[in-house]
């Protein structure tokens, strides 16, 4: 049988985005990361903004992100993505823009692109996967390790005296005055994949309808940098940072 | 003041450059610019020697004094000068410019009679032109002005004197 | 023909001034002393409200040069402008533009160093400029205006060259050139291209895909070795075409001299009244200016020194063309520095003098 004789439209329940392409992904299996572009291939497929879309990916895992969702990508340098997207958006402004950051890219090397973009309110939205560690390159301290956990640069768990506190970007960027809406999602369950979802379209119609800067950050996990199978992994982070990074709404000015 | 010179130059069609000192001088030093108006072109707007040096405080006196060039002159507004230029080889000529702004009300055009006592020690270019380039350069609702400057540098050339 | 105006214009303002005339789409910096006035004067201007150019002030040289960098990827005419403490910030991003083939424009207003250094004009971001900065194989194709005519000038030719060969173009000029007043017949306006002219230029551009059948992806990553060679050997032979067709340079009074002065930027104003000076003492010397510093104009100074008894390289720095003058002449004949540093702008009678000191 072939593909098309077994997959006939009437029995088709689920199908991938087509924006996403066939390409292997080379995140490590278990890793939230395929999860969340899925939904942003979703979003844009379903807001028909396939030909409108100028992302951004940073350095990091997700640095090839561009080799899995077909729309047209810039591939930033570290911890800059921020500032191309806020050019881009102000070149292009009737394009989708928005950037594609993981931890150690958004919240410590571009910590000041990231809050000045924010705060200059560039209709831009910035998807932020905080797995709390460095994973590409070998799971190192980030500036989101949680006290007490272990890396291979704090070997003997983050503490204050040491390496400092732990950085909520998202409950800054939720002072801003230039962010529309700031939220903090997971993508563990098929409800919380929903409203992620939901979260990253909310984004992207601000941010297309002009409202202001959007930051959507997927508390994540990294079983490689971790050292946990992809299912412990999980738990860890609904016992660990998810009482640390509480999930939600933290602003939405977008409303009405 | 320099501006107004170099647009004047460009006013007669010479060449002109313009060259500040930028920087700290800006911000609460004192502070100097380079004119330069030549019939040709202008190789170096920098130059470490002046044909004509005007002064308006004491540091600057101190630092152009001795690059005035052998037969150039340096003018001097005693408003701002203790010490005044002792060079022999040099003609030096005084200007009251500050406290005759004062006198007559018209402190705004201080700088525009000093300019005035530079014509006349050097007509590099006229009268005319300097008004020419101070309308092309000031917006129009201001050109009420120029008269009062004209004044001012008819009244700087009456007042510049030669110190002997 | 209608006579063209005449402005007396810093060199500063001729650049923002000639941004907007030339169809420059953005324009992205940070302020810093001698440059700030082009920011400033493009502030002023408000361009947005005329030909529709984007003017932001950045929150560092790093975003401004990435700015730069996401609208170039999308086939804009970009530029930023810093000065050399700036620019040094700016080497990451210089990098990637050259690495993805972007095209844009860089402006540095060169002051002295090390460091925070002064704030005073120098030339000593020469090697900077010409033999890296950032990280590996790549150039900036290097303007160097002496005068605000060619400040003005080269915003324009600046770009044409960086579209031409999808490579960053810098102009490099410093703190005399920037700061000083001359006169200058500003550039006729040239319209921004429309986004379909974008589209239809640059299909290379990050626009979006607009109807395209794949994707397009600005970046300057490649892990496999070998595919990454062969992105380099590309950029190589692109550089090789630069060097044969793009270098200018000027030639003063040199039919009849013994001696070369080799200088660029604000240096060859000094050194047009050096050669006068000398002249009028007999010592028949002439000027050549290279206009581009990258490509040098290698072949063209070789040629020049055949009949040259020896030549002066006047910069201020500490002697940073004159390796480039060296490999010209292959030092087949005597080649000799003059410059000062830290902000110090040589006289013409310095010179004079390093000139006479190499003649004996």
């Amino acid at each position: 049988m072939t593909r098309e004789e077994i997959i006939k439209t009437g029995d088709v329940v689920y199908r991938k985005p087509e924006l996403l392409n066939d390409t292997p992904m080379h995140y490590c299996p278990g890793c939230p990361h395929g999860v969340v572009h899925k939904l942003v291939a979703e979003v844009i497929d379903e807001m028909g903004m396939r030909d409108k879309t100028i992302a951004v990916s940073p350095v990091g895992c997700s640095v090839f992100a561009y080799r899995y969702i077909d729309v047209d990508w810039e591939e930033a340098a570290h911890g800059r993505a921020p500032a191309l997207a806020s050019a881009i958006k102000r070149l292009w402004p009737d394009r989708l823009v928005f950037t594609y950051q993981g931890d150690g890219d958004l919240a410590c090397i571009g910590t000041a692109e990231t809050i000045h973009a924010l705060n200059r309110s560039e209709n831009i939205t910035i998807i932020f996967i905080n797995n709390a560690i460095y994973g590409m390159t070998g799971g190192q301290m980030a500036p989101t390790t949680l006290l007490g956990q272990k890396t291979v640069t704090c070997p003997y768990g983050r503490e204050v005296a040491l390496h400092g506190y732990p950085l909520k970007i998202a409950d800054i960027a939720a002072i801003l005055p230039g962010t529309c809406y700031v939220t903090r999602q997971t993508v563990d369950t098929v409800p919380s994949i929903r409203k992620a979802k939901n979260a990253i379209r909310k984004a992207f119609d601000y941010s297309m309808q002009g409202k202001g800067s959007n930051l959507v950050e997927i508390v994540s996990t990294c079983n490689s940098g971790w050292k946990m199978s992809p299912e412990k992994s999980f738990d860890w982070m609904r016992e660990n940072m998810v009482p640390f990074y509480p999930l939600g709404d933290l602003k939405d000015t977008g409303k009405e | 003041m320099g501006k107004i010179l170099a647009y004047s130059g460009l006013m007669e069609g010479k060449e002109v450059t313009w060259m500040p000192a930028y920087g700290p001088e800006q911000r609460g030093g004192t502070a100097n610019c380079t004119v330069i108006v030549a019939d040709e072109d202008i190789a170096s707007p920098v130059l470490s020697s002046y044909d004509v040096v005007i002064v308006l405080n004491q540091p600057s006196l101190e630092k152009f004094e001795p690059k005035v060039k052998k037969g150039g002159a340096i003018i001097y507004d005693s408003y701002g000068i203790m010490n005044p230029p002792t060079r022999k080889d040099i003609r030096v000529f005084r200007i009251n410019a500050m406290d005759t702004a004062a006198q007559l009300g018209m402190t705004k055009v201080f700088n525009m009679i000093v300019l005035g006592g530079l014509l006349k020690v050097c007509p590099m270019v006229s009268i005319e032109s300097v008004l020419k380039g101070l309308r092309k350069t000031l917006p129009e609702r201001h050109w009420n002005l120029i008269p009062m400057n004209e004044e001012a540098i008819r009244k700087g050339m009456e007042i510049i004197e030669e110190v002997k | 023909m209608a006579e063209k105006e005449v402005s007396l214009i810093k060199g500063n303002e001729a650049i923002a001034l000639a941004a907007i005339r030339c169809g420059c789409d953005g324009y992205f910096g940070y302020p810093i002393t001698p440059q700030s006035e082009v920011l400033e004067t493009l502030a002023a201007q408000k361009p947005w409200e005329t030909t529709g150019m984007v003017v932001l002030q950045a929150e560092s040289e790093l975003a401004s040069i990435n700015m730069v960098y996401g609208g170039a990827g999308t086939g804009k005419r970009v530029m930023t402008s810093s000065s050399s403490p700036g620019i040094s910030l700016m080497q990451e991003g210089m990098s990637y533009l050259a690495g993805a083939e972007l095209p844009c424009v860089v402006f540095n207003c060169m002051r002295g160093g090390p460091g925070l250094g002064t704030i005073q004009p120098s030339q000593a971001d020469y090697f900077q400029t010409c033999k890296g900065g950032g990280h590996g194989d790549y150039r900036l194709i290097t303007l160097a205006p002496s005068s605000v005519q060619e400040m003005a000038d080269f915003v324009d030719l600046a770009f044409e060259l960086a579209f031409k060969y999808r490579n960053p173009a810098m102009i490099l000029a410093d703190g005399v050139i920037g700061q000083m007043m001359e006169k200058v017949v500003l550039p006729d306006f040239k319209p921004r291209r429309t986004e379909e002219q974008i589209i239809k230029e640059c299909p290379w551009a990050a626009t979006g895909r607009m109807g395209r059948k794949t994707p397009n992806v600005i970046t300057s990553l490649e892990l496999q070795s070998e595919v990454m060679e062969q992105n380099n050997l590309r950029i190589q032979e692109k550089y090789k075409r630069c060097e044969e067709n793009e270098v200018r340079y000027e030639e003063y009074k040199c039919e009849d001299a013994d001696y070369l002065i080799v200088a660029f930027g604000s240096a060859a104003r000094i050194a047009k009244k050096t050669i006068a000076l000398a002249r009028e003492q007999g010592i028949k010397v002439g000027l050549l200016r290279p206009i581009t510093l990258w490509p040098f104009p290698t072949k063209e100074i070789a040629k020049l020194a055949k009949n040259k008894k020896g030549i002066l390289v006047l910069e201020f720095n500490a002697g940073q063309m004159i390796e480039d003058v060296k490999l010209a002449v292959e030092c087949k004949l005597p080649v000799e520095h003059y410059g000062r540093l830290g902000g110090i702008v040589p006289d013409p009678d310095e010179a004079l003098d390093a000139l006479k000191k190499m003649i004996k």
